[in-house]
């Protein structure tokens, strides 16, 4: 707990749950993080692992059937009040400036972000005139809308203005939406697989362009992906998620070259297109079971290859440890796995 | 590597979809040239790949290779046992007898399954459509072929919504082989997947292949997945091939400046290979093509005869072929 590091926020045990047919699916059980300012945090992991639901909680967009079980997100601006967003009121004021003034949210489609009815320009607009801190004119709001999508790489951007999300390609609306994310100049920026949907030459722009700006503005990036190759360029943290908890975290040189969480090694493993031709992959086996059905002890034992009979298969959830500095595991043999080797 | 069996040979192969103006009268105001002028041979039990970034017209290529459309120009000569013949220029009742040795797998596992069919039934109504088995000699080719992608035979009678996508694309791909075909395409087909549920499609493809003896085209837009699996790779930029060889040696040389572009902009999972992508801007329209080459607007390396010539997909080294004006 006692680092000297500059966080912007932190989560605390963090738990949302839903609820389906009676039952509860603990999509998110018992995560705590901390982002580091003007760093970038990955959280990765695959379909259904729980990654949007975190980034959702931590702005309360959570609805029915879901719910915020227990945990705390504290939110600390760089001048300013800590804001503790978890006891914030729905309908508070300050919750509204925490949604799109202090933190900033960009989808994996960029149609969710935008409303097709009104033009790019007006969206932007929009967003400087509802979380300005001092009152600006529209029209110094759409010259800064213009200066942004500049900065956004958007060619023409005086033009761009009038147009209407449809009118412009897939890579340009997500220009225009991390412009309207940036333009609040947000504390933290949560991006849920802001590339996923694009090409891999318009994803190498925008990845380029997300570090162009988080380096001008300092923003803080907790960056939602499945996407290995995505981290290692952009992360300078990761936390791998699995069933809703986070089972390794530490910083991504360490995650990459010395992964000790069994998960995050067959992840790894299943990666294609590293100097294998025709050769077989090592990936996971099985598939992720039914959020409905956890497995009893360490909720990954069944598709593990170093699960032990008697030791992973009861009991309670492994607790994430830090193992060496920094690097934490939430793994009952993790020690033996360091010593033998993957 | 010499004597290879040529399966499927494709030449000048055309695909143009008309492009209709606005008014009372509609006119066909010019065309969307998806598929324009590509040329490969596929050698029998290899893995060819069709790579390029979305609406370069890779899906129309392999659908229109499989007579799903109908070709504007150009042949796909296709080779079963003794029998050669034409597809793109056979008459759709005779194409009946072929269907069956050229097969599909798709991109989307949740959309291509009849959700109001039984697994049983998906997998066999090939069998069915045919005429080639029917009772419990359909029932146990459906059976054999679900244990062997790997889906137990309890499964038969579920229904496909109550499968992941890694089982769904195992039901497609059990399906594409109850008829013994000599050839799939494969669209994207694990895309959609998790890495770890798309190593496991991977690993099923490839070990079947030799088990099955067969051909695969396989389009992806995924870079790693095209690397992992293919002996061959095509590399297409708006409609044409602009770069073919074999898959190492298109990764460790890449001689056109779009695949260069394109191999630079891969994100590795590697801390030590940083990504210095290159390329700027956005593709180009198919429905208003240059004069010249089709990357030219993109293109760091241009010059004045880039504007005015189309290159041809050209001979540069044994199984290298490259379409560019620049001499290196
Ligand atoms: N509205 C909802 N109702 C019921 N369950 C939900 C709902 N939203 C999410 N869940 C469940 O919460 C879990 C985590 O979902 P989440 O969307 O966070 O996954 P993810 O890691 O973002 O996956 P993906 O990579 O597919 O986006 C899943 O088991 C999901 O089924
Ligand atoms: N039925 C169609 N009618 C008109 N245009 C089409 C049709 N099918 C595909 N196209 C166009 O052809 C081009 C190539 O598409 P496609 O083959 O699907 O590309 P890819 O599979 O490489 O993403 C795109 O510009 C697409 O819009
Ligand atoms: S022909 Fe010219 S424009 Fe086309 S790829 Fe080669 S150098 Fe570039
Ligand atoms: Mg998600
Ligand atoms: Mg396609």
């Amino acid at each position: 707990m006692i680092d000297n590091k500059d966080y912007v926020l932190t989560i605390d045990g963090l738990k949302t749950y839903f609820e389906v047919d009676h039952s509860v699916v603990k999509a998110v059980d018992d995560v705590s993080l901390k982002i580091e300012r003007g760093k970038t945090l990955a959280i990765v992991g695959e379909s259904g692992c729980g990654k949007s639901v975190t980034a959702y909680s931590i702005l309360k967009l959570i609805q029915k059937p879901g719910k915020i079980i227990g945990g705390k997100i504290v939110l600390y601006p760089s001048n300013g009040k800590a804001i503790n967003i978890s006891e914030l009121n729905e309908r508070s004021e300050l919750l509204y400036h925490v949604r799109g003034g202090y933190i900033s949210m960009i989808f994996q489609e960029p149609m969710t972000a935008l409303s097709p009815v009104h033009t790019i320009g007006n969206q932007i607009c929009e967003a400087v005139l509802l979380h300005s801190k001092t009152k600006i004119s529209r029209k110094c709001a759409e010259e800064m809308a213009v200066e942004m999508l500049n900065k956004a790489g958007m060619p023409n951007s005086q033009a761009r203005i009038r147009q209407y999300p449809h009118e412009i390609s897939g890579g340009m609306r997500q220009r225009a939406v991390i412009a309207m994310a940036m333009i609040t100049n947000p504390e933290l920026l949560i991006a849920d697989e802001p590339t996923t949907a694009l090409d891999v030459t318009i994803q190498a722009q925008i990845i380029e362009l997300m570090k162009k700006l988080q380096n001008e503005y300092r923003t803080a990036i907790m960056l939602i992906t499945h996407d290995f190759g995505v981290v290692a360029q952009t992360a300078d943290e990761v936390a791998v998620m699995y069933l809703g908890n986070i089972v390794e975290q530490a910083s991504v040189r360490e995650i990459i070259k010395n992964p000790m969480h069994p998960y995050t090694i067959a992840l790894l493993g299943s990666l294609p297109g590293i100097g294998r031709i025709g050769k077989r992959l090592a990936p996971v086996r099985g598939s992720v079971p039914d959020p409905l059905r956890r497995p009893q002890g360490c909720t990954f034992h069944p598709r593990c290859e170093y699960a032990e009979k008697g030791l992973c298969d009861v009991g309670l959830i492994p607790g994430l440890e830090e193992v060496i500095n920094g690097h934490k595991v939430a793994c009952r043999r993790v020690k033996e796995i360091r010593k033998n080797g993957k | 590597m010499e004597n290879k069996n040529t399966i499927l040979s494709v030449k000048d192969l055309c695909k143009y979809f008309p492009v209709y103006g606005k008014g009372f009268f509609t006119r066909i105001t010019g065309y969307i040239k998806a598929v324009d002028n590509i040329s490969f041979d596929l050698f029998e039990g290899e893995t060819f790949g069709l790579v390029g970034e979305s609406g370069c017209g890779k899906t129309t290529a392999a659908r229109t290779i499989l007579r799903a459309l109908s070709p504007t120009a150009g042949r796909v000569i296709f080779k079963t046992g003794d029998t050669v013949v034409d597809l793109a220029s056979m008459p759709e009742n005779l194409l009946k007898s072929f269907r069956p040795k050229m097969q599909m797998i798709f991109q989307d596992p949740f959309s291509s399954l009849n959700p109001r069919m039984t697994v049983g039934n998906i997998v066999g109504e090939p069998l069915v459509i045919h005429k080639m088995a029917k009772g419990r000699q359909l029932t146990d080719r459906v059976k054999q072929l679900l244990a062997r992608v790997g889906l137990s035979s309890e499964y038969i009678n579920r229904y496909p919504h109550a499968f992941s996508g890694g089982q769904r694309q195992r039901i497609g791909i059990a399906r594409a082989l109850i008829m013994y075909p000599s050839l799939i395409i494969a669209d994207e087909a694990v895309s959609a997947l998790d890495v770890s549920v798309q190593a496991q499609i991977l690993n099923l493809l490839m070990d079947i292949q030799d088990e099955f003896n067969l051909t695969y085209i396989f389009v992806s837009h995924n870079l790693g997945v095209i690397r992992c699996i293919c002996d061959r790779v095509a590399v297409m930029y708006a409609g044409r091939i602009v770069e073919m060889a074999a898959t190492e040696e298109l990764f460790r040389n890449p001689l056109h400046p779009y695949t260069k572009a394109l191999l630079s902009a891969i994100p590795y999972p590697d801390l030590d290979i940083k990504l210095n992508a290159v390329l700027t801007g956005e593709t180009i329209d198919l429905a208003e093509l240059p004069h010249g080459c089709n990357f030219e607007s993109r293109c760091p390396y241009r010059t004045t005869d880039c504007l005015c010539c189309v290159p041809e997909l050209k001979k540069v080294d044994d199984n290298h072929f490259v379409a560019c004006l620049l001499k290196n």
